[in-house]
């Protein structure tokens, strides 16, 4: 049986209806109390925490298989490599990747998108050609293009967003034009929860001919994602959003694009010979790894996805959906508060700003209330002026969370406005 | 509580909610842009020099409370003093809120009750940045000035 087969019985074996307090006690973090408080952890688009099995998963490579990979041929090395490759294995399997060598492990999705403009951009970007991006990207997903379109000679267009934080797919769709060779959004945003229709956008920028580059930092943690079925080019992610180590994150490309990609890095591991009159490249995904790989995240990254193998999907979608409703009803309810992203689409995040309060105060004292929230703009400064505010307050959920955390933030913010009376 | 209770004393709650000195010098012949890329305060100070006495001070701009209010009490701290004064009041402010020196305090006037932010090592900054603002529109640095 390959290993695949093998996962993917596994995952349909091991299923028990999903159960909030069952996980909660698998993530040893969110037992403990702040302030004297239990702990809310309400910023998990920051990033996640993590369950024992990958605290455990990154502990027990260092303790029994420590070794560089693809570099010895004793029997550490071996397992290390072995290791390192069948979490490679793992992600293609997660994202739907047909072939494993998709699959290049980076630093998170910062990394993979500049990977993808500096190599992929710099081979197929000319002087007056186009990059398509959304108004609700991260700066990750604004920056990197900037960067090669400044070098270029191209320009950035922004697809609109309305007032609800959903794409404007007719703008959208007008503005990819016979010059745009990149389009690159967000499956979800980061600030304001929305799902964007990828599927839809790749069908219109392939009938363009522009290459589809997809940000899923904030998707892989709540959506099931298959690569195959989106339609797109290149899709990233970082392992820490998915209850995975920090460090450590993957870029899926397709095959015959990363092929004809030039490598963005020179290093070791990346290379097939080397003189100093020519040097030739290793394969993919070899190809753009240069340098020691972060063998042990790789790993940890490997466990957590199992980890999600092991749980029941839709019982977790049901009970994020929950969420969704539960904290959208209750902090409506929240007089002088307003939502920032009300997207029909949309995974447990919650921006908003309190009237007459900076999210930064609200975030300090929910602290003291135990209660975990990002203040501020996101990394998404174009957003925010797009809805006119300087800032948010951003409650970011995931499957750990519960109606009981969201009526702690609800009465956090009553002792916010109890302060700033 | 106490210690929340001590960030956000009513004089800063009254700062933050009615900026003293908050409007646009049009004769200023020094200011400075101060931002926080960090949560997105930012501020523009206005000076109005006369030899070198602070004739008038002001400010503008988005940030939290403790930030503006930071803003109104150093702008009303700040008017009328010489340039040596202006340099003692900053590295008294800086002894009490960044080192945690609160021996500061008494020679500091109504600036004492920001006191309680050293305890709050995540907003230092909030109440520091127009101080560094300010700085730089008198030592005439051109470029805004950054928490990061």
């Amino acid at each position: 049986m390959s290993e695949q087969v093998a996962g993917a019985v596994e995952e349909a074996r091991g299923l028990e209806p999903f159960d909030v307090a069952r996980v909660r006690r698998e993530f040893p973090i969110l037992a403990q109390r702040v302030h004297g408080k239990p702990l809310v952890y309400l910023d998990s688009g920051a990033t996640a925490q993590k369950p024992q099995r990958v605290i455990d998963a990154v502990s027990r490579f260092y303790e029994h298989d420590n070794a560089n990979v693809h570099r010895g041929v004793y029997a550490l090395a071996e397992r290390a490599t072995a290791q390192y490759e069948r979490a490679r294995e793992r992600v293609a399997r997660f994202l739907g990747a047909a072939d494993p060598k998709e699959i290049v492990f980076v630093r998170g999705a910062t990394e993979a998108l500049n990977l993808v403009a500096q190599s992929y951009g710099r081979a197929n970007v000319g002087p007056g050609d186009e990059i398509l991006v959304t108004a609700m990207e991260h700066h990750s997903n604004i920056v990197p293009w900037q960067m090669l379109a400044e070098v270029k000679g191209a320009s950035l267009k922004v697809a609109p967003v309305d007032d609800r934080g959903v794409l404007d797919l007719d703008e959208l769709e007008r503005l990819i034009g016979p010059r745009t060779r990149i389009v690159a959004l967000t499956h979800v945003s980061n600030a304001l929860g929305t799902v964007n229709p990828v599927r839809r956008v790749a069908e219109m920028a392939h009938a363009r001919g522009a290459a589809v580059v997809v940000d899923g930092a904030q998707a892989v943690p709540h959506l099931q994602v298959n690569v195959a079925a989106l339609g797109c080019d290149f899709y990233v992610f970082s392992g820490h959003k998915v209850f995975g180590p920090t460090g450590i994150g993957a870029l899926y490309g397709r095959a015959s694009r990363l092929e004809a990609m030039p490598p963005w890095q020179g290093g070791g591991d990346m290379i097939l010979s080397v003189t100093f009159e020519r040097t030739l490249y290793n394969r993919i995904p070899y190809k753009f790894e240069a340098g020691t790989p972060d063998a042990a995240g790789a790993v940890g990254l490997g466990a957590a996805l199992d980890w999600l193998g092991t749980l029941d999907r839709a019982g977790v979608r049901a009970h994020e959906e929950d969420l969704v409703a539960y904290g959208a009803e209750r902090l409506s309810s929240v007089p002088g508060l307003q939502l920032v992203g009300t997207a029909p689409e949309k995974v447990a995040v919650f921006s908003f700003v309190l009237d007459g309060v900076h999210p930064h105060d609200v975030g300090t004292i929910l602290d003291r209330e135990g209660v975990a929230v990002r203040a501020g703009h996101h990394c998404a400064q174009p957003l925010m002026q797009r809805f006119g505010v300087p800032a948010t307050v951003r409650a970011s959920l995931a499957l750990y969370n519960t109606r009981d955390e969201i009526d702690a933030l609800v009465q956090g913010l009553g002792r916010v406005r109890e302060m700033f009376r | 509580m106490s210690d929340l209770q001590d960030l956000y004393q009513e004089v800063i709650l009254d700062h933050g909610r009615h900026p003293r000195n908050y409007r646009v010098i049009p004769e200023a012949n020094a200011d400075a842009e101060g931002l926080n890329p960090l949560c997105g305060d930012h501020y523009h100070v206005y000076v109005k020099l006369d030899g070198d006495r602070i004739a008038d001070v002001s400010f503008q701009g988005a940030g939290c409370a403790i930030s503006k209010a930071s803003a109104s009490l150093m702008t009303s701290a700040m008017k009328g003093k010489t340039l040596a004064e202006a340099e003692e009041l900053f590295t008294r402010f800086h002894k009490m809120v960044v080192e945690g020196d609160r021996t500061q305090a008494e020679r500091l006037g109504k600036l004492a009750v920001l006191k309680g932010v050293c305890d709050f090592p995540t907003r230092v900054k909030c109440a520091s940045l127009v101080w560094h603002t300010l700085h730089s529109a008198l030592h005439g640095e051109h470029k805004p000035v950054s928490t990061e």
